[in-house]
Order: structure tokens, then sequence, then C-alpha cells
């Protein structure tokens, strides 16, 4: 764990610094744009001629202008500086009530995001006990479980939402039901495989002790399975917040995530977008981990934290 | 009423046809395990065909399996037109654009031990991001066509085939190393004959998992603009249309497409990998 630490900081650096270097070519015609506006001289002078240059030779023909693109008010590509200020401002300085606190939108993706993921991952496992004990329902649900994986489904998420708005369902639910969408598969899948994983040797172990199929189930087949239920469910909770996001964007919603991606974008405050997509970023960090704690926890205290 | 009735009445028959099917004594022949899924999804279609008659529903909320099929036989060139846009442009290039520039930063990133330990964690907790959110950003950078959408898609595959693809290339054991290290092997002929060979299904893990994000990346992103033709543009303007037969001719499409497109990665995995233990 400790030796990784400074292998991942350079990394992380070195797509930082790379990120940095590229603000300026991204930027720099618009910065010579505003600067000729501002009365300054910029080399070759009319936009027309300087479309014809790349945006290096432009930087190295204007190297006071440099500075300005890592400030530049609407800039194509931010640079991480005003990235990580305006998220400070949008997180830290705002009430939270705010329409323009990103904690606000952050919980109005957060809550549907949580609650399919539990109805998805519920659905799942009731799916995939099912799969495990019912010869029929093993043959003919899982080959579809399995190509249903292979479908763009989440593509179609703003569709749902706009069908059911039309319905008059709307506010948490239809958002919730593409989470649970998306979490529920991956979670199926992989508690059939955890819930099979027990040997022959253990099973007629159990059978040896004349234990019933639900002593089985409960002290052998649901704790075997637990390493891939916390596998599957790393997956579902990522899927889940990534399904809640696309919903949201080109829907017209009014807040969450998606939501301020798009209207960074429509009315050319990319700052906003940014800022949003980092914090999305952050939050599915931030899940995962919390799911990789826990998964550590648990698997340790079960005597399984080798697997 | 009568065709709701009629409706659970082949659900009850295909359910206990599989029920025979499956606890008969044919139920582990090739044949039946493909035959009793295509019952199911046989049944289901015709119950969603007779319940949508029955219950008379708007074919605005959902229209019947029918009237979408018959979408499928009159718009083929306008679906073809579609598919070539958005899957053999935008979606394949971008794929393997994002695959080509993941797997040179993996071996690169393996020469060195303390690359791949950073490059490792790094790309897991990528691949967990929303990725698509970039998508309008790159629609502004690259413009609507194509382009845009080949560059969503590579960023979005980029990170699994990275991390598996790195994952792969460790394992080998020091007994193959050695091995060829006897036969005075350099680095290059060891990476092509040894390592690269055994890190195939590694790597056709990350590119199965590829296969849906890039068709995902490719129609999500031309929500956010497009010329006035491809697969997102088709389902966001039939649906201002209420057109939703269109929208679900369009999924099929979809649909067969992201299944065809995982089947030939599975199928060539078969052949580049027949000696792993999990293909014999």
């Amino acid at each position: 764990m400790v030796k990784s630490v400074l292998p991942v900081l350079t990394v992380v650096a070195a797509i930082l610094g790379i990120w940095l270097l590229a603000v300026v070519p991204m930027n720099m015609h618009l910065v010579a744009d505003q600067a000729q506006r501002d009365g300054a001289i910029v080399q070759p002078d009319t936009p027309a001629a300087r479309q014809g240059v790349g945006g290096l030779t432009l930087a190295i023909n204007n190297p006071d202008l440099i500075s300005l693109a890592y400030s530049f008010k609407r800039p194509r590509l931010p640079s991480p500086q005003q990235v990580s200020g305006e998220m400070y401002k949008t997180i830290f300085q705002k009430k939270i009530t705010s329409k323009r606190s990103l904690v606000y939108h952050g919980w109005v993706t957060l809550a549907p995001t949580l609650l399919g993921f539990v109805i998805g991952t519920g659905m799942g496992i009731l799916l995939a006990v099912g799969i495990v004990y019912s010869r029929v329902m093993d043959r003919s649900v899982m080959p579809w479980a399995i190509v249903s994986q292979t479908i763009p489904i989440l593509a179609l998420a703003p569709m749902v939402i706009v069908v059911m708005g039309s319905m008059g369902i709307q506010g948490l639910f239809p958002k919730s039901l593409i989470a649970a969408y998306l979490s529920f598969f991956p979670v199926a899948v992989g508690m059939v495989k955890g819930l099979r994983s027990p040997s022959s040797m253990q099973l007629d172990l159990l059978r040896t002790y004349n234990a019933s199929g639900v002593q089985g189930f409960w002290s052998l087949r649901l704790p075997a399975s637990a390493p891939y239920l916390f596998a599957s469910l790393k997956i579902g909770i990522s899927a889940s917040l990534v399904g809640t996001i696309v919903a949201e964007l080109p829907t017209g919603a009014r807040a969450g995530f998606g939501a301020r991606m798009l209207v960074g974008d429509q009315y050319g405050q990319p700052l906003v977008s940014w800022a949003a997509l980092f914090a999305a970023a952050l939050t599915a960090a931030a899940l995962v981990g919390l799911f990789s704690a826990i998964e550590r926890v648990t698997l340790r205290r079960m005597g399984m934290d080798a697997a | 009423m009568i065709y709701v009735l009629i409706a659970l009445l082949i659900w009850a028959g295909g359910w206990l046809l599989n029920v025979r099917l499956a606890n008969g004594p044919s139920s582990n022949l090739p044949m039946t395990k493909v035959v009793i899924p295509a019952i199911f999804g046989l049944t289901i279609v015709v119950v969603w065909e007779l319940m949508v008659i029955g219950f008379v529903v708007n074919p605005v909320i959902l229209p019947a399996p029918s009237s979408v099929l018959s979408r499928l036989g009159q718009e083929g060139p306008i679906l073809w037109a579609d598919f070539r846009q958005t899957i053999l442009k935008g979606a394949l290039s971008g794929y393997i654009m994002g695959t080509v520039g993941a797997l040179i930063v993996a071996v690169i990133a393996d020469r060195s031990d303390f690359l791949t330990r950073g490059i490792l964690p790094v790309g897991s907790f990528m691949a967990a991001l929303p990725i698509v959110g970039t998508a309008p950003i790159f629609v502004k950078w690259l413009g609507s066509d194509w382009e845009s959408k080949a560059a969503v898609v590579a960023v979005m595959v980029f990170f699994p085939i990275l991390v598996n693809t790195v994952a792969g290339l460790k394992d080998t054991n020091s007994m193959q190393r050695d091995l060829m290290r006897t036969y005075a092997a350099g680095y290059w002929p060891t990476l092509f004959k040894l390592r690269l060979p055994s890190a195939m299904p590694f790597i056709f893990n990350g590119l199965k998992i590829g296969t849906t994000l890039a068709l995902i990346g490719a129609i999500v992103a031309e929500f956010f603009g497009s010329p006035t033709v491809g697969m997102g543009f088709r389902i966001s303007t039939s649906f201002g249309q209420l057109a939703l037969d269109m929208v679900w001719a369009e999924i099929v499409v979809a649909a067969l497409a992201g299944s065809a497109f995982y089947g030939v990665m599975t199928w060539v995995e078969k052949r580049v990998t027949f000696w792993h233990p999990s293909q014999r």
C-alpha cells in the first residue's frame, strides 16, 4: 500500500503536467482575440491570419500572453487551478441549499443513485438466488442476463426519463429506475457465480451433517458469495452513478451533476461543466472507495482477506 | 380483455414448456440450451404484443413489437446510414484508437516497475469514472461529426484495456521467463513470444468490456450535437416526433450491434487463446 504512493503521485503529477502544458495551445487563439480587442498588439494581427497558425506558434510569437491563457474567463480547456478554484467556490463557499452549490447538485444526483442501487442490488440478489435454485430460471433467464450486458442500454436513459415524465412520473423515481437497472445485472451475474462457488466437497460435508437446503444457503452459499458480491457492488455503484448522470444530461433536468455539465456547455461557462465533471468523478471515487473499505473490513472479519 | 387472457395463457404455456425441457432428460443437450432461452424471449415478445393490444396502450408510451418490426423493415436504408455513421465511423474507429493507445502505453509502462505500480491504481480509478460526461466537451472541441464521437469512445475504452493489459503482462512465472533466458531471447522476442501471448486472456477481457462502452459513448455523444444522421441523433429526434417505434427500432439495431460486437470479440478470443484452460 505505502509502496505504491510515490508511483501513483508521479503518474498523477505527470497527468497534471500534460494538462498544464496543453492549456496554452488550446486557449491561445481565444486569448489572442480577446487581447486584441483590449488593445494589445498581437502577432499575426488579424483573427483570420491567426487561424492559419497553430496554438503553439501563436504562443511563441506572443510570449507575454501565455500567462493570460491560465486565467482566461471562457477557456476551451480550463487550467487545473481554475477548475479547483471553481470547485472550492461552489462546494465550500455557497450555502448547500443554494442552486449554485455543487453539494446541492451532488445530492440531487446521489439520492436517486443510492435508492436505485439498493433496489437493483436487492433484486439482483433475489434473481441470483432464483437462478441458483431453479433450473428453469437458470436455463431461460441467465443467457438473457448475460446478453443484456452487451447492450448499450445506458444510451437510452434520457428517453426513459422523458417517457416516464410524459406519464406523469417525475422526481426521484425515473432516475432510480435507470440506476437500479444498471446495477441489477452485474450484481445478479456476480452473485450467481458467488452462490455457486462452494466446492462439491463443502456441499457434501453439509449433506453429511444432514443440513437442510435453507441451512446450506445461510451457512455456506451466502457467506461464500461475499467476495463476489463486493466485486459486483463496486461495479454496480459506479454503473448506477454513471446512469443517473447520463439520465440527467440531455433531458432538460434542472439540477444534478449531469444538468450542471450541460448548463455550463450551453451557456458558455466551461468552468461550471468542468467543476461538475470533477465533482462527479470524486463522488464515484468516494463511493467505490467506501465499498472497498467495507469489503476489506467484512472479509477480514469473515477470515477471507486473502481472497 | 380476451387478449390479456390469451397473453397469460401463453405465458403459462411457455413457462411449463421450459420447465419440462429444463428438467427433462434432454436438458443438457446443446440444442435445448439454445431453445429454452429462445422460448423465454419469444414468450415475452408475444405477451408484450398482446398486452399492448389488450390494454390499448398508447403507442407514445410503449409501441407493440409488430410496429417496431415493420419499422425495421421499412426504414432499412435510414437505419443502415445511422449504423454506418455511429457504429462504423464513431464507435469502431474510436475503439481501435483507444485499444492501440492502451496497448502502447501498457507496453511502455511495463518496462518500469515504478510506472506499473503507479498506472494500475490510477487506471482502475479512471475506469470507474463517469467518462461519458466528457462528451459535451469533446463535441465542442472536435465538432459534431464522427471525430468527436471517436474521441469519447477512445477515452472510454482506453482505461479498462490499459489496466487489463498491464496486469496481463505481469502474468508470466519465473520458470517461463528463465526458459526464454536460456534461449538467449532478448526483451522483444520475450515480449512477442511469451508475455503478450500469455497476456491475451487479460487483454481480451478488457476488449470485451470495451465493446459495450464504445457503443454507449458513440450514441450518448450524439445527443450533444451530430450531423443529421446517426443512431443517437435518430433516437432523440424520433423521440421528439413521438415516433417511439422508430426509437425502438434503433434500440433493436443497437442491441444487435452490441451483441454482435461482443460475439466477434469472443470468437477471436477463442481463436487466439485456444491454449488457455478456460477455453479447453
